[in-house]
């Protein structure tokens, strides 16, 4: 080929048709593909939603289905009676409860705002649910996940997601083994006070039988991340304790 | 002659074994390490890494002539992450489950060396074709050594294949684990993907005297 591929000219030429094709080519599939990801990604909300307080389509040991996307829209508004969201400790029912962003609102407590905190009531089978978002960081990235309360805040249900765990380690998170295990586990003392449930390596239970030590087998090789589970399940669902303690006391009266 | 000349067939086979892209070139070898601890997440890496690879080379195969040298590294750089990172977005439009199983081997694909490697070594010299047999026979030779780190690390680690249970329950106490048999966790850690690693390549050199260097 006769064309001289050394010159500079070409080359500053070349990164620069470079840049705008591929560019631009990222930028079209960006844009044409978003509302088809935001749909996506609205519906997997719902689905995890309604995961954690059992209504799923799970057969067997270890198997995790979500309800389909076609019936994900009935079934949430089906199954989740209420949508709250609680500022500043004043409770109120918003129907987009679920879009709400706990990343963005994490960073808003941290930079001095007050931070909504969503809250989702369901019932299936006449049992009373409350769904709480929770969300912190993993060893590479962030996770996140829902948690089911009953209103004596006994954990009825879990649905644990990553970014970017290591897959076979801190992947594991989102295994069956690992999210039933919280089944039953307390996050408040006799006495009443939050202590929350830590993953604890060597807690001599693996099939987790005692429900009240406050603490989950650990999974192995993935200390980190089982931190990071232990820290947002104690941070996020703190801010919880206000509204079930209310709770209690309309229940008494 | 079947489908493929000789010269061709080699172009697949060679990697498998006596080219190994991770035992003798020892390239890739850090996605090798990182995500070997579950047959499953080994191949899935392994069918990714082949689909980036052969498209890949392609490309850059049929941009060989108009590339400039000064920059190909960059240029490289940049086919394989638009590649990946198009790829991914399709995949969260519709196919999003198996775009969530797929999410975190995207960076890792972008930085596998086997892919720059391939790229820099074998598809800026030859015609479209003979890279793209070039790319898929290198992704299996990777995929088979991953498949073979995962198969043990699995099966001493968490006593399953493919997440199966194949040694009996270790809780229970039932198949193997009724005469004492422990899994060993310390086979789920990155340094011992490493240890069977070196272990495959003192078999293959061991087998094959021609392997060894000075």
């Amino acid at each position: 080929m006769a064309m001289n591929t050394d010159k500079n000219s070409y080359t500053v030429i070349f990164a620069i048709v470079m840049v705008l094709v591929v560019g631009s080519l990222l930028a079209f599939t960006a844009a044409t593909l978003k509302p088809n990801i935001a749909e996506n990604r609205r519906m997997e909300r719902q689905q995890n939603i309604l995961y954690a307080m059992g209504v799923n389509g799970n057969e067997g040991d270890g198997d995790i289905t979500f309800v389909s996307t076609d019936k994900v829209a009935g079934d949430f508004s089906k199954y989740i009676t209420k949508q709250l969201v609680i500022e500043d400790g004043v409770v109120k029912e918003d129907k987009e409860a679920y879009l709400i962003d706990v990343k963005k609102e994490q960073a808003k407590a941290k930079n001095g705002g007050t931070r909504r905190l969503p809250l989702f009531v369901g019932v299936k089978d006449g049992k009373t649910f409350y769904i709480a978002p929770i969300r912190g960081k993993g060893l590479w990235d962030a996770i996140w996940g829902y948690v089911a309360l009953d209103e004596n805040m006994v954990v009825q249900g879990t649905f644990f997601d990553h970014a970017g765990e290591t897959p076979g380690l801190g992947a594991n998170i989102k295994q069956r083994y690992f999210m039933d295990d919280f089944y039953g586990e307390k996050l408040l003392t006799d006495a009443g006070a939050f202590k929350g449930i830590t993953v604890a390596k060597g807690n001599n239970d693996p099939k987790n039988l005692i429900k009240d030590d406050y603490e989950v087998d650990a999974l192995a090789g993935a200390t980190i991340t089982g931190d990071g589970v232990s820290a947002m399940i104690k941070k996020d669902l703190k801010l919880y304790q206000p509204y079930f303690e209310n709770l209690k006391k309309l229940a008494s009266n | 002659m079947g489908l493929l000349s000789k010269k061709d067939a080699k172009l697949i086979t060679d990697p498998l074994a006596d080219n190994n892209p991770i035992t003798i070139q020892v390239l890739g070898i850090c996605s090798a390490l990182a995500i070997t601890a579950e047959l499953k997440a080994s191949l899935v890496m392994g069918i990714a890494v082949m689909f980036v690879l052969g498209i890949g080379n392609v490309v850059i195969s049929l941009m060989r002539n108009i590339i400039p040298s000064k920059i190909r590294i960059i240029v490289q750089l940049i086919v394989v992450a638009a590649l990946v990172i198009i790829v991914d977005q399709v995949l969260k439009a519709f196919a999003y489950e198996l775009s969530k199983t797929l999410s975190v081997f995207v960076g890792l694909i972008i930085t596998n060396c086997i892919i720059m490697g391939r790229f820099e070594a074998f598809a800026l010299a030859n015609k479209p074709w003979r890279s793209f047999l070039d790319g898929i026979g290198n992704a299996l030779g990777y995929a088979l050594i991953l498949l073979i780190v995962g198969f043990f690390r699995e099966l001493l680690g968490s006593g399953t294949l493919f997440g199966i249970p194949v040694l009996g329950d270790p809780i229970e106490k039932t198949g193997v684990y009724s005469l004492g048999y422990e899994n060993n966790g310390f086979m789920l850690m990155p340094p011992m993907a490493l240890i069977i690693v070196g272990l495959i390549i003192w078999v293959q050199r061991s087998r094959n005297k021609a392997l060894i260097e000075d």
